[in-house]
């Protein structure tokens, strides 16, 4: 049942599956959006604190808050938050995410590794 | 300077306010004491919007009763839970109010 005034990743005391404890590996890209976090954050920086990175994957809504995976969330809350700041336009990210994609279908490695 | 000490008792006020909040859903409207004074931080539910959160806020390490906090608690009479809550969502506890014992 869905309480008054609860946010859906407030979920402490509600019924949970048992915990996957196996070890998994990280792909590339997660490490990347980590990478860009600890700088985007950094003393020198201070672009986007912890508390915003936050905030921005509090804000998802339950449907992609339940669908996306971990760094998923990281990189749409900063995503979010870059917007927000100015730092990147939307214009500039959708003309960009096109590129990418192309480069993609092109047959070119997003991760720059050899296949 | 915090305003509470150890051993004070505590509610946690019962407030949802849409955003950013460090204080979980289960523990609101709930009683404990405090168990100890951690210090005083930026306060992250305005630093969650870009300010700066000053002046810092004290934060408490506060210790509820399980048997407080759940209504179907089946475990240990004794078992206790530790919040860390900023002194903003804190009350001293009112008595008159509630009738519930709050320590062990």
């Amino acid at each position: 049942m869905k309480e008054l005034g609860r946010m859906h990743h407030d979920m402490g005391g509600q019924d949970a599956g048992p915990v996957d404890q196996a070890d998994h590996s990280h792909p590339d890209w997660e490490k990347r959006v980590d990478a860009l976090m600890m700088l985007l954050s950094n003393n020198k920086r201070r672009i986007i604190a912890v508390d915003e990175l936050r905030r921005g994957i509090e804000s998802l809504g339950s449907e992609s808050y339940t669908k996306l995976t971990y760094y998923e969330r990281w990189i749409s809350s900063i995503t979010q938050n870059l917007l927000e700041k100015g730092i990147i336009s939307t214009d500039e990210l959708g003309k960009k995410m096109v590129e990418v994609e192309e480069q993609a279908k092109a047959g070119h490695s997003l991760t720059g590794e050899s296949e | 300077m915090a305003l509470f000490m150890p051993g004070d008792q505590v509610t946690v006020r019962k407030a949802f306010p849409p955003g950013h909040v460090r204080t979980p859903y289960y523990i609101r409207g709930k009683s404990g004491w405090v168990q100890k004074v951690l210090g005083s931080f930026a306060n992250p539910e305005e630093l969650a919007y870009g300010r700066d959160g000053l002046p810092k806020c004290p934060l408490y390490r506060v210790r509820f009763m399980q048997s407080n906090v759940w209504t179907d608690y089946s475990g240990g009479q004794g078992d206790t839970v530790d919040v860390e809550l900023y002194e903003h969502w804190l009350e001293l506890f009112d008595i008159l109010r509630k009738k519930e014992k709050v320590c062990l």
